[in-house]
C-alpha cells in the first residue's frame, strides 16, 4: 500500500499530463506579481488606514476607525469629491458620445479606413504630462499670442487666463478637452471592435423590413447590439475619472511654490498631497483611498447592475 | 605607510591657488577676509592629516551615500561628486536626482536603503524629526556658528537642537526694468500702493506691469503677504500670528492686484523661470536669486535691479525677502550617526572653499555662511549686490518649523479663496488658525511622547 498512493498523490498534484504543473510555471510568475505589488500593498494600505502613520509605513499606534471620521469629515476630501462628480459628469458622456461617433463615421469610411483609425487612436499613445504642458503652455497660455486667444480674438472675444482664474471656471474646458484628445480614440476602438461584431444579416433583414438605413438602423439595430460594449465603456470611463490625477497636477499645481488651489483638486490630487506629497500622513491618506476604492466598487456595482454589464456574453 | 598624494589633494591645491590669485584682485579687505579664513583652517587640515595618516587603509573606511537634488546648473554635479572624493575619512557615493528628489527621498527615508546625508530645502519638516527620521547635528557647527545666519540657525533648530547645516541661501524678490519705471516716472515702490500704481502705470498693449505667477502669487506669496502686514506666521512664543486687520488688509491689495488689469496671468513659464521678464512680457516679476545668470546674461542685463515685497504702508509692516536654504540632514538610519556628522561638518562648516566654489561658481546664490557671502566676487556690484543687501536687511526665512505642510495647505487653501474667488479674509483665516491651533497641540503632544534624544541613534 506504500508506493501507489505516494505516486497518486504525486499525480493528483501534478495534474493529467502535468497540467497542474504547466498551469503553475505558466500562471505563477504573474500571480505572485499580483500578490506582491497589488494585493500586498492593498492589504498594507488597509492596515495603515487603521494606524497614526506620519512619515512611517510600520506605524505602531493603533487608532481604529479614526482616520475615516476625520476623511469623512473633512471638508476639503468632500469637496475633492464633488470635483469629481463634475468631472464626471462632462468627461463621461462627452467621450462616449465622441468615441461612438467617430466609430460609426471610421467605421463608414470607404477610403483610407486604416489611416482614419489609426489618426484618431493616436493620442492614445501621448502622456498625459506631454499633453498637459502643450495645453498649458502653448494652446491655453493666458497671452493674446496662445492658440485659444487667438481663435477668441478672431470671434471677437477678448484674451483670458484660462488656467488662473477659478471664476468663470475655464479650466475645466482645459482639462476635459485635454482628456478628451487623448482617451477618445482608445474608446472609438473598443466601439469599432463592438461594430464589426454586429452580423450583417441584422441589418439586411432590417432593410429587406422596410427599415431606412439612418436612424432607425442605429436606433434599433446598431445600438441595442452595442450595449454590452457602451456598458463595458461606460464603466471604465468612470473608473477613470476616479483616479484622474496626471492632467489636474500638471495643469493647476504650481510647483515652484508647492501649492494646488482647492477648487479642481480631485481625490487623488488631494490624497497625493497628505500621503506622498509633503504631509507624509499614510494613515489619513490610505483611509482616504480606502474610501475611495470603496466608493468606485459600488458606483461599478451600482452601474453595471443598471446596465446588465457582463450579464450576457452573446452578441456585442 | 605615508599618506599617498591623492588626485584629490591636487585637486584641492588647485582650488586653492585659484582662490587665492582670484583674491589677490579684489580689495584688500576682502583679501584680509580670505586669509583670515584660509588662516583658520589650517590647524584643521594639519588634524585632519593627521588623523588620516593613522587610519587604516581606505579599504576599511566607512562608506556613506550623500544625497542632492538635481541643481539645473552646468558642472555642478561634477563639482559635489569631487568634493565628495576629497573627503578621507569615508568613501562617499553621490546620488543625484534630476527630478522628483522629494517623493524619492520621502520614499527611501521609510527604508534601510536610504541615504546617510541628504539635503533638504529648509531642513528636515517637524514630522520628520519627530518621527525620529533624523538626527540632530549638535556642536556640528562649531566655533563658526556666529558665522551663520541667525535667523536660518534658528529656522533649523528645534527643542534646542540643530537638525540641518546651511549649504547654500536662496531668495526671492521683484525684478524690475529699471528704465520702464523711469520713463514712467517712477520710484521704486515701498508701499502696497505704490506697487499697485505702478504695476497699473507700467501696463500696455504688450506687457503687464506685474508678474507673481500664474496663480497671480497666491503660491509664492504666502510669507510676503503677513510680513508685509508686520505679523508672521507664528508669534514670537509660537502662537497664530496673523488674525488681525492689518493682514486682511494685505490681502485686500493682493486681492486688488488680482482683478485689476495689470497683472500678468498665464505666462507660458511660472514666476520661478525669468522667460516672462527676458520675453518682455512683464515689467516686474517676482523671481529668484537663481535667474542671476540668465538675467545678466540678457539684453536687459544692464536695465534690471531687485526690490524686496514693499511693506503694507508707511506706519505698518516691513520689506521682505523670503530666504530659504537647502541644507544637509543626517538620516537616523544611518550606521554610524558620527561618521554622517564628521563629513556635514567637514564639507559644509569646515571647507570654505568648496562652500564658495558651489554656491557661487555654477548657479547664483548666496554662501550660508556670512563671511563667505561678504567675499563672494559675484555679490560685490550691480544688482547681486542689492540682492545680498536684502539678504542683509530684509530677509525672513520662508515657514518656520513649527507651521506644519497641513497648516501649510490649511493656509494656501485660504489664500486661493481669499484672493481669486473673493472670500472674506477673517472667516478664512479664522479657518486657518482653528487647524493651525490644532497642530500645534499636535506638536506640543509629539514633544512629550517623543523625546528627541531617543533618536539620536
Amino acid at each position: 500500500m506504500a508506493g501507489p498512493p505516494a505516486r497518486s498523490l504525486k499525480r493528483r498534484i501534478l495534474g493529467p499530463q502535468n497540467n497542474n504543473m504547466w498551469f503553475w510555471v505558466f500562471v505563477g510568475p504573474f500571480a505572485l506579481g499580483i500578490v506582491v505589488f497589488a494585493l500586498a500593498p492593498i492589504v498594507w494600505s488597509v492596515v495603515l488606514s487603521l494606524y497614526e502613520a506620519r512619515n512611517t509605513i510600520t506605524p505602531t499606534r493603533f487608532v481604529g476607525l479614526a482616520n475615516y471620521g476625520d476623511m469623512l469629515s473633512d471638508p476639503e476630501f468632500r469637496s475633492s469629491l464633488y470635483t469629481f462628480v463634475a468631472f464626471a459628469a462632462f468627461i463621461v458622456p462627452l467621450t462616449f458620445i465622441f468615441a461612438l461617433g467617430l466609430a460609426l463615421l471610421v467605421n463608414r469610411a470607404g477610403v483610407a479606413k486604416a489611416f482614419f483609425r489609426s489618426v484618431f487612436f493616436v493620442p492614445v499613445a501621448c502622456s498625459y504630462v506631454v499633453a498637459s504642458l502643450i495645453w498649458k503652455m502653448s494652446i491655453f497660455n493666458g497671452l493674446p499670442g496662445g492658440a485659444a486667444n487667438t481663435v477668441m480674438r478672431l470671434v471677437g472675444f477678448d484674451s483670458r487666463a484660462w488656467l488662473s482664474k477659478p471664476h468663470p471656471p475655464l479650466y475645466w474646458i482645459v482639462i476635459v478637452t485635454e482628456r478628451l484628445w487623448l482617451q477618445v480614440g482608445f474608446y472609438m476602438l473598443l466601439f469599432l471592435a463592438g461594430l464589426q461584431r454586429i452580423p450583417v444579416n441584422l441589418y439586411e433583414a432590417a432593410s429587406v423590413d422596410g427599415a431606412s438605413r439612418g436612424w432607425q438602423t442605429l436606433r434599433f439595430i446598431t445600438l441595442p447590439q452595442l450595449r454590452a460594449t457602451s456598458a463595458a465603456v461606460l464603466v471604465l470611463l468612470l473608473i477613470n475619472a476616479f483616479q484622474a490625477f496626471d492632467e489636474f497636477y500638471n495643469l493647476l499645481s504650481n510647483p515652484g511654490a508647492g501649492t494646488y488651489p482647492p477648487y479642481g483638486r480631485p481625490p487623488l490630487v488631494y490624497l497625493y498631497y497628505i500621503a506622498l506629497g509633503r504631509q507624509q500622513d499614510f494613515g489619513h491618506g490610505s483611509a482616504g483611498a480606502v474610501l475611495l476604492t470603496l466608493l468606485i466598487a459600488i458606483f461599478t456595482l451600482a452601474q453595471g447592475r443598471l446596465l446588465g454589464f457582463g450579464k450576457r456574453g452573446s452578441y456585442g | 605607510m605615508n599618506q599617498p598624494t591623492n588626485p584629490s589633494d591636487r585637486n584641492r591645491l588647485s582650488r586653492r591657488a585659484l582662490i587665492a590669485g582670484a583674491g589677490g584682485a579684489v580689495a584688500a579687505g576682502v583679501f584680509a577676509a580670505n586669509g583670515g579664513i584660509a588662516s583658520a583652517r589650517r590647524p584643521s587640515l594639519a588634524r585632519s592629516a593627521a588623523r588620516a595618516a593613522g587610519r587604516p587603509r581606505s579599504g576599511d573606511k566607512p562608506t556613506l551615500k550623500q544625497w542632492y537634488h538635481g541643481y539645473g546648473e552646468e558642472g555642478v554635479q561634477e563639482a559635489v561628486e569631487g568634493y565628495a572624493a576629497a573627503y578621507e575619512e569615508a568613501t562617499v557615493e553621490v546620488e543625484w536626482f534630476p527630478a522628483d528628489y522629494d517623493s524619492a527621498l520621502s520614499s527611501a527615508l521609510l527604508t534601510d536603503d536610504g541615504p546617510d546625508v541628504f539635503e533638504m530645502g529648509n531642513g528636515p519638516n517637524i514630522d520628520m524629526i519627530l518621527s525620529g527620521q533624523v538626527v540632530p547635528l549638535d556642536g556640528v557647527l562649531g566655533d563658526a556658528e556666529s558665522d551663520f545666519n541667525e535667523r536660518m540657525i534658528n529656522r533649523l533648530t528645534y527643542d534646542g537642537h540643530l537638525w540641518a547645516v546651511p549649504q547654500i541661501i536662496d531668495m526671492y524678490f521683484l525684478v524690475y526694468r529699471k528704465s520702464l519705471l523711469a520713463d514712467a516716472g517712477l520710484e521704486v515702490p515701498t508701499t502696497m500702493d505704490e506697487l499697485v500704481a505702478a504695476a497699473d502705470a507700467l501696463t500696455t498693449d504688450s506687457r503687464k506691469g506685474l508678474f507673481l505667477g500664474n496663480d497671480g502669487g497666491i503660491g509664492p506669496l504666502g510669507g510676503m503677504v503677513l510680513w508685509s502686514a508686520g505679523a508672521d506666521y507664528l508669534t514670537d512664543d509660537g502662537a497664530f500670528g496673523f488674525d488681525n486687520d492689518s493682514v486682511y488688509a494685505s490681502f485686500g491689495k493682493l486681492r486688488e492686484l488680482y482683478q485689476s488689469d495689470s497683472l500678468l496671468l498665464g505666462a507660458p513659464a511660472d514666476w520661478s523661470a525669468p522667460d516672462a521678464f527676458l520675453a518682455d512680457l512683464t515689467a516686474i516679476q517676482l523671481t529668484g536669486l537663481w535667474t542671476f545668470p540668465q538675467l545678466l546674461d540678457s539684453e536687459f542685463g544692464d536695465d534690471f535691479d531687485v526690490m524686496p515685497w514693499p511693506a503694507l504702508d508707511a506706519s505698518t509692516g516691513v520689506p521682505s525677502v523670503p530666504v530659504g536654504a537647502f541644507s544637509s540632514t543626517v538620516s537616523s538610519k544611518t550606521a554610524d550617526a558620527e561618521v554622517a556628522k564628521a563629513f556635514v561638518k567637514w564639507l559644509w562648516v569646515d571647507e570654505t572653499e568648496y562652500q564658495t566654489d558651489f554656491a557661487t561658481s555654477y548657479g547664483f546664490h548666496i554662501p550660508a555662511r556670512t563671511s563667505l557671502a561678504e567675499a563672494a566676487d559675484v555679490l560685490q556690484d550691480g544688482p547681486a549686490a542689492t540682492a545680498l543687501k536684502l539678504y542683509q536687511d530684509n530677509a525672513f526665512t520662508q515657514i518656520p518649523i513649527l507651521w506644519t505642510p497641513v497648516a501649510d495647505t490649511a493656509y494656501s487653501d485660504a489664500r486661493t479663496r481669499i484672493i481669486a474667488e473673493g472670500a472674506d479674509p477673517a472667516e478664512e483665516i479664522a479657518a486657518v488658525k482653528a487647524i493651525a491651533d490644532e497642530e500645534l497641540a499636535r506638536i506640543a503632544a509629539g514633544e512629550t511622547a517623543s523625546t528627541a534624544p531617543a533618536t539620536t541613534g
